[in-house]
């Protein structure tokens, strides 16, 4: 079995080594948000390490003095002996107001961030590109108005260009988070959400439904192709010239038919109201199962 | 609809597990296989068991009618610790399988995976973390505040009773049919009818409702018993800190569970009745319910927390030969996270997309809980400093608590942060993070309160050796087997995947692996303690009662304590009541007089009550209704009968407590009092020499 040979082939040591690694949370793959593609990656990690520094100043002392006092006050250790002492005005103040302060600190920067970093705010760079998605099961439709073509797993973005994602769902709650890219947002049936996202280092990425909806929930995952403006105009031209069929109602139908696509659709048209009509008929009819 | 419908209703043959493995043979359907017969042969082994040893009658007379809070908390902690084994189990199956599955399907199928992601996290929390901090509670908190039992002693049975027949309800899963796919918050739509038809939900519903209305039961229970039934003299501000954190952990349970009750209901409704609560069409929302569940789910993982932060408020003074540090802080924050907690769940669904002011409200909300968790932390540290610390292992799985739990901490407010949060939510980050909470934060403090209570319980101590082994297992294993879950979720692996597309996660789930394996010999190891501690009892026993030089009242009677707990009703002179009375001299003196004592009578309600509530779920998930019919009207009887009943108490007359209290005295000035430095040593007879 793969854990066997892995094993075999000196993993053992490898693997003691990447636990050090791991515990360090620095050693990741050229992976997830933490190794940003975007600049909203970039600003959540940004932020995830400024948390880490501000709490230092509440949880240092306590790595360094809990040792110390395990060490010096151990039971025939040479600490003094105090055992009535249980009150200390300097001490209450400091370990209330250490932490008051930290948390003030850290709910202001929350404040700002939460603000700053609203998913449904538009990125600065122009006007963002539309893009609606819409999940099933177990696969993502995306459909490019603007543009008049719709994939099914594969997303395509310009770099450096704002993208304004809508999404619902045609299945049960899915949940949308391209790591590199950072953001993550529900996609809910009968219901649309937002998010803004923006790619500003070309390459290829995994998009992922994060949200267990039954047996194909790991299947569903997309290509993401993060290119340059000239290379996406001539993918919509391609599309297009390709004799990729329409999205036609019977298109929309199939595509409710839960199942995992060998490899993406492309579609030649972005019908208007195709992502409405999925919307009104979730409210309507509801959404179907298995 | 077959033509045994009437009898069977959707029950089929091959809704026996057997039967898949049978037909369509795999290693996924034979592990499944083998777990019923797991089950199936452990319960005609108890069969056995009981009928070879001649023990059916005294479990009958003895424990199952008993209204004796002691027994009652000794028999939700072996509900508990069986759950915890097939939890653990079950935890492992899943580590191995993410192990071997990077871009392969592994060993399970991905429908095994799901049941196993669900039950594990189901039993962790509602039959596993809930009794036994429901049995700690019950076993210590009445004999703490100085009281004979709880305020409603048959109703703390019905508790049990129910708690009991829902995990039952999961067990028996294993053999008919499966469970659910939708992990432990089963969240609609794909728990509906239309996505998740069959029994899987209903066993997940029915189960959760019967632990549910028993905990609302507790808690009302445990609540009441506090404000009434205090010994004189233990005002609220001397309580020891257990019966603090119990009585905020009590008001929690009555206010929690009741979402809860109402969510799992109304997800019943929708499934059964045709309504749309939580569909999507017909005016339905699905987010209602993410709304319900969380506004129970917060408070839950409070409820899970706080009395194990009472347990080490207890076990980190008396380890130290010192008095607790900062009571009135402690007993501040404890009430302050109570309140808050109710005010965060939203945190849960930041990424439901409301308005960024909204998420900043409650990013905030669930920041400030850090404050008074800080301040908690700090008080522990400065409990042992300037104290003689002995490390027993209920205090090393305490000192391990407070170093893990800060680790959590961090992670916790990073993920308060709404932006944080939409990179790291339903990753495994989250899974690392909530793990770095529960395992020291709520399994260390039920560990080490059953290390810390066993010998008042049972009347001797648990072996420290394989005590420790099993500390240092469950401590390695804990780091080892999430440390790598932080590194992944920040790669963007998700929680719940039975197979992964990214070869560079293998090393991180190899070692993940191998963590969980470690923690299973930890698990292992926690039981041949027992094992061995129940063989070699003689040299571990502690009769006078007070094997670690303890504080509270709980400790001023023989171990295990007699049936009335006090002889007399101590008077509460401070704080540290047994502490004070130790140093008065007071601690081991005969009362004036005796007087007769009135005990609630044995009462076989509760194990019908439970019975009865086993044929209604089983029933109402397989649609067998004359199960159902004949469960809820068994119940409904049981109850009336029940209210006939005018005899209700027995008395124990005031010579035989007379006598058997001062055997206990006597016992007390015959046993040497022994120094500290042989507490773990057969000298160590339960009588201390006073240090403090
Ligand atoms: C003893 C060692 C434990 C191990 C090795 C372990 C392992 C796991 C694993 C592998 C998962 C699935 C993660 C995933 O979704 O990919 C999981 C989920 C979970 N665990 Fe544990 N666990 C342990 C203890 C606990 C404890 C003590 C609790 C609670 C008291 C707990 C509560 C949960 C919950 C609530 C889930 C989520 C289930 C869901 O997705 O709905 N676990 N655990
Ligand atoms: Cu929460």
């Amino acid at each position: 079995m793969r854990l066997a040979r892995y094993l075999n082939s000196g993993g053992a040591a490898r693997a003691g080594a990447l636990l050090l690694a791991a515990l360090s949370l620095a050693g990741c793959a050229d992976l997830g948000f933490i190794n940003p593609a975007g600049p909203v990656a970039a600003a959540q990690r940004d932020h995830l390490w400024s948390i880490l520094w501000w709490m230092m100043p509440v949880v240092v002392p306590l790595f360094v003095l809990l040792p110390l006092i395990l060490w010096r006050y151990r039971y025939r250790g040479a600490g003094d002996y105090r055992p009535d002492w249980t009150h200390s005005n300097q001490f209450e103040v400091l370990i209330w107001g250490l932490p008051v302060i930290i948390v003030g600190v850290l709910g202001y920067n929350l404040w700002v961030e939460t603000v700053e970093m609203d998913p449904y705010k538009p990125l600065p760079g122009g006007e963002p590109m539309q893009i609606q998605v819409i999940g099933y099961d177990w696969k993502w439709l995306f459909l490019y108005p603007e543009q008049g073509v719709s994939t099914v797993n594969a997303l395509y973005l310009p770099v450096n260009r704002p993208v304004e994602f809508e999404l619902t769902s045609a299945s049960v709650l899915q949940s949308f988070l391209i790591p590199k890219l950072g953001g993550q947002i529900y996609a809910m049936p009968g219901m649309i959400t937002k998010q803004n996202l923006k790619g500003d280092v070309a390459g290829d990425y995994i998009g992922l439904n994060t949200q267990y909806n039954g047996n194909n929930f790991t299947d569903q995952h997309f290509d993401v192709h993060v290119v340059p403006e000239a290379s996406f105009d001539a993918w919509v031209t391609h599309v297009k010239d390709s004799g990729a069929p329409a999205l036609d109602e019977k298109m929309l139908a199939a595509l409710q038919v839960p199942s995992v696509p060998e490899a993406p659709d492309l579609f030649s048209t972005a019908p208007d109201g195709a992502f409405e009509g999925v919307v009104e008929q979730a409210m309507v009819k509801g959404t179907c199962g298995i | 609809m077959s033509d045994w419908y009437w009898i069977f209703g959707n029950l089929k043959w091959n809704s026996l597990v057997f039967f898949h493995a049978f037909e369509s043979p795999s290693a996924s359907e034979e592990i499944a296989a083998g777990a019923a017969l797991m089950v199936i042969l452990g319960g005609l082994w108890l069969v056995w068991l009981l009928t070879v040893k001649g023990w059916w009658r005294p479990l009958w007379r003895d424990w199952l009618t008993s209204p004796d809070h002691k027994k009652i908390g000794i028999m939700y902690v072996v509900v508990a610790l069986v759950m915890l084994a097939r939890a653990v189990a079950e935890a492992v199956v899943m580590r191995l399988q993410q192990a071997v599955a990077v871009n392969d399907p592994g060993f399970l199928s991905a429908d095994h995976f799901g049941q196993l992601f669900s039950t594990h996290g189901t039993i962790m929390i509602f039959f596993m973390a809930m009794p036994f901090l429901t049995g700690v509670i019950n076993y210590v908190m009445p004999q703490q505040i100085g009281a004979r039992d709880v305020s409603f002693p048959v109703m703390n049975a019905v508790s049990l009773a129910l708690t009991t027949a829902g995990a039952v309800l999961v067990m028996v899963s294993l053999v008919f049919g499966q469970f659910e796919t939708g992990g432990w918050t089963a969240y609609p739509p794909y728990t509906g009818i239309r996505f998740s038809p069959g029994e899987g939900v209903d066993y997940w519903i029915w189960a959760v409702s019967l632990s549910s209305i028993g905990t609302t039961l507790s808690g009302i229970n445990f609540a009441v018993t506090i404000y009434k039934e205090r010994a004189p003299g233990m005002t609220l501000m001397r309580m020891p800190l257990f019966t603090w954190t119990t009585l905020c952990t009590a008001i929690l349970m009555i206010f929690a569970m009741i979402p809860l009750t109402a969510a799992t209901a109304m997800l019943a409704l929708d499934r059964y009745a045709g309504f749309h609560f939580f569909t999507t069409d017909k005016g339905g929302d699905m987010m209602n319910y993410a709304n319900l569940f969380w506004l129970f789910g917060h408070p839950e993982v409070y409820i899970l927390i706080l009395p194990a932060f009472g347990v080490f408020s207890e076990v980190i003074p008396v380890f130290s030969g010192k008095r607790l540090y900062g009571y009135t802080s402690l007993v501040w924050a404890t009430m302050a996270i109570a309140v808050l907690s109710f005010t965060v769940w939203l945190h849960h669904f930041f990424t439901m997309g409301q308005s960024a002011n909204l998420n900043a409200v409650f990013g905030f909300a669930t920041m400030t809980i850090g404050v008074p968790t800080g301040v908690k932390v700090y008080d522990w540290m400065l409990t042992m400093y300037r104290g003689r610390l002995r490390f027993t292992t209920a205090m090393l799985f305490s000192v391990m608590f407070l170093v893990t739990f800060v680790v959590g901490g961090i992670t916790g407010v990073m993920l308060a942060n709404p932006t944080v949060d939409f990179a790291t939510h339903n990753t495994l980050f989250l899974v690392a993070h909530f793990h770095n909470m529960l395992i020291p934060g709520l399994l260390f403090g039920m560990i080490a309160a059953m290390q810390f209570w066993f010998p008042k319980a049972f009347g001797f101590r648990l072996d420290e050796r394989w005590g420790k082994i099993s500390f240092w297992c469950w401590s390695i294993g804990f780091y080892v087997a999430f440390m790598p879950l932080y590194a992944l979720g920040l790669m963007g692996a998700m929680r719940r995947s039975f197979e992964w597309y990214q070869p560079e996660f293998l090393p991180y789930l190899v070692v993940a692996a191998g963590g969980a394996l470690l923690i299973l010999c930890g698990l292992i190891a926690l039981f041949v303690q027992l094992w061995v501690s129940v063989k070699h009892r003689d040299q571990l026993r502690v009769p006078a009662g007070d094997p670690w030089d303890a504080h509270s009242l709980e400790w001023m009677s023989a171990a295990p304590a007699p049936e009335w707990n006090f002889a007399v009703i101590p008077e509460v002179h401070g704080r540290e009541a047994f502490l004070e009375a130790k140093r008065d001299g007071t601690a081991y003196l005969p009362p004036e007089r005796y007087e007769d004592i009135h005990l609630p009578a044995h009462s076989a309600m509760a194990p019908l009550i439970g019975v009865g509530a086993l044929a209604l779920g089983f029933g109402l998930t397989w649609h067998i209704w004359w199960m159902v019919a004949a469960g809820f009207i068994g119940i409904w009887a049981v109850v009336i009968a029940r209210s006939f009943v005018t005899d209700t108490g027995h008395v124990i007359p005031a010579d035989v407590v007379q006598r058997e209290h001062e055997r206990w005295l006597e016992l007390v000035r015959n046993t040497p009092a022994v120094d500290r430095g042989v507490e773990q040593q057969s000298e160590n007879l339960g009588h201390a020499e006073a240090v403090i």
